[in-house]
């Protein structure tokens, strides 16, 4: 687990300068081609700027802003002591010094993710739906699998990838449009003039215009392949860390037969964050592309499913080659040989009238951190009120009885 | 001035690498009596709970007595226990009682209904989970202690310093190492 860890740092260090190293050549060639050869540095030293900026922005806010932007309140024990209960226990199982904070997403589609620069402040998060549709093994699952990204420190990594793709879409868009305007009005030329304006700048104009659209997709690529490579190494946690991978692969059959409509709040950028993508338009087809965020749910299931006996990281290695046919994601280091068994499931009855209060109890909680308050009438009805009820007294719809909002507390 | 050149390309290098090892074994070493005291503090959690439960269910299983007797005497005598060998023996005499316990609960339809039993229940299914959690992560940390101190270099420091290897978390017969499987049929 830890050699993961050490060898997860290592690769994604070699990503970051590599997509550095595209950053600052396209800042230096977008330079140059501007104002001449000698103002590369000029280019390089705002391409640096502009990644700073971003990086300072979302490494000190990020996860607050994505919590934010998803709608996520923040829940405790007494909310709903299952989810909470299971966050304890993998925080328990992966050893991290903290507890993380949990989150509720009122949205109805099923999904989670886990955000935060450092396990030592990281947050996990988990829509109503996913709640309303998972057994306690299966939420143990997807749980585990966000607290993986906790424990190998993929946010972080992830976060960083994003930024720097973010820097390098933005320099390409504005060096493009401007090239697009500059040459409608054709003046850009005469501006820039000089006497080193000759064929030399406008073989470095062509250069930079090829990178400017290159870059982006390079830049892409790489973010996506790593995303992905995160997720299938975050399933391997999550099986190592419950010892029950069947759980996982059952909760990520449920969300993706999963019929409610697609996320509201996710995007993009935030896309990888997420357990599963959180876009639906996507066919099976363009799973399997190099252009998607998360490996095809349909062959995470079958790598999970096929782990025979073992759960250490060797046997998930071993399941991938078999089932992908491809080379191994897990690094070499973490294959060191590992005897560790499966445990049994635990037994729950999966009829249709538990999922119905189960669903009911989300409702409930959401209810209940949006400040509702719940009033339980003599004849035994339910009543639910909003927050921005004015009055402080209801009638009881099927009784008529007079009930007091806010009754006196007993002496 | 040849031996200060010695001094600054041999000798320095040398003592920041063992002083490096040797700072990563005692972090090591301090995790895994973490992880050791995790397991005490999910051990006393369940200790806690156990009158909660009896509380709770004793209405509703009058004809059970012999159960719950057997839960608080285990309850008991594992809170007592002085020696870790008497310890591990009486929580798996726990663990047994629970799960037997957990049994019974089928056959009352009235108390599986009872939304505080629910709630206890829920209590005790994550306790026991955070008690084979906790167990299992000490022996992660007991597995990547022990290599660390095996391999080379880190063996030459570890010897040197005399760290020693830690034992697993083992339970002696079989049926003591399942902790007790707590499967409920409502939520």
């Amino acid at each position: 687990m830890w050699e993961l860890i050490r060898a997860n740092k290592r690769n994604s260090i070699i990503l970051m300068v590599l997509m550095a190293a595209v950053l600052l050549v396209l800042g230096y060639i977008i330079g140059a081609a501007f104002a001449g050869q000698d103002a590369g540095f000029i280019g390089l030293i705002v391409a640096t700027a502009i990644w700073f900026i971003l990086a300072i922005v979302s490494l000190s806010s990020g996860d607050q802003i994505l919590l934010r932007t998803s709608k996520a309140v923040e829940v405790t024990h007494a909310d709903h002591p299952q989810l909470f209960n299971i966050v304890e226990e993998m925080k328990i199982a992966a050893g991290l010094p903290a507890m993380p904070k949990v989150y509720i997403i009122p949205d109805p589609a099923p999904n989670a993710f886990a955000t935060g620069r450092s396990p030592q402040s990281a947050s996990v998060a988990v829509t109503a739906g996913l709640l309303g549709r998972l057994n306690r093994d299966e939420l143990q699952g997807v749980i585990a699998h966000e607290m993986s990204h906790i424990l190998h420190r993929d946010i972080l990594y992830v976060t960083i990838a994003g930024i720097m793709l973010g820097s390098i879409v933005l320099i390409s868009q504005v060096f493009l449009r401007s090239m697009f305007y500059s040459s409608m009005g054709s003046r850009r030329r005469y501006s820039s003039g000089g006497k080193g304006a000759g064929q030399g700048q406008l073989i470095m104009l062509a250069i930079a215009i090829l990178a400017a659209i290159l870059a982006p997709i390079m830049a892409q690529l790489l973010y996506f392949a790593l995303s992905r490579k995160r997720e299938y190494l975050a399933d391997a946690g999550a099986a190592r860390l419950t010892r029950y991978p069947e759980g996982l692969a059952s909760a990520l059959e449920k969300i993706a037969g999963d019929a409610s409509p697609q996320l509201a709040a996710a995007n993009q950028v935030t896309a990888p964050m997420y357990i599963v993508n959180p876009f639906k338009k996507a066919d099976a087809m363009q799973l399997s592309d190099l252009t998607s965020t998360h490996p095809p749910i349909s062959e995470r299931i079958k790598i999970l499913r096929s782990m025979g006996s073992g759960v250490s990281f060797k046997d998930y290695s071993d399941s991938f080659t078999q089932v992908t046919h491809r080379k191994t994601i897990v690094p070499p280091a973490a294959l060191t040989k590992e005897d560790i068994a499966l445990r049994q499931a635990g037994e729950e009855a999966r009829d249709k009238q538990r999922r119905e209060t189960q669903m009911r109890q989300v409702g409930d909680i959401m209810r209940q951190v949006n400040l509702f308050v719940f009033l339980t009438c003599l004849c035994g009805l339910k009543l639910k009120i909003p927050p921005n009820f004015k009055s402080d007294k209801v009638q009881c719809p099927r009784c008529k009885r007079i009930l007091d909002l806010y009754p006196p507390a007993p002496i | 001035m040849p031996t200060l050149i010695i001094v600054a390309v041999v000798v320095v290098p040398l003592a920041l690498f063992v002083i490096g090892i040797y700072n990563a074994l005692v972090g090591l070493r301090n995790q895994v009596d973490n992880a050791w005291s995790q397991i005490d503090v999910q051990l006393k959690r369940r200790h806690d709970l156990i009158p909660n439960i009896v509380e709770t269910a004793k209405g509703y299983m009058q004809h059970e007595r012999g159960t719950f007797e057997a839960i608080t005497k285990a309850r008991s005598e594992a809170m007592g226990a002085k020696s870790v060998s008497e310890a591990s023996k009486a929580e798996g005499m726990l663990g047994e009682a629970l799960s037997k316990f957990l049994l019974v609960v089928e056959n009352y339809p009235d108390l599986k209904a009872n939304q505080n039993f629910l709630a206890v229940q829920e209590e005790l299914a994550s306790t026991e989970n955070r008690i084979s959690f906790a167990r299992q992560s000490y022996n992660d940390q007991v597995l990547f202690f022990n290599n660390k101190i095996q391999m080379f270099p880190s063996n030459i420091v570890a010897n040197t310093f005399s760290f020693s290897k830690r034992d697993f978390f083992g339970v002696e017969n079989a049926a003591e190492r399942e902790v007790p499987k707590v499967s409920f049929t409502n939520n």
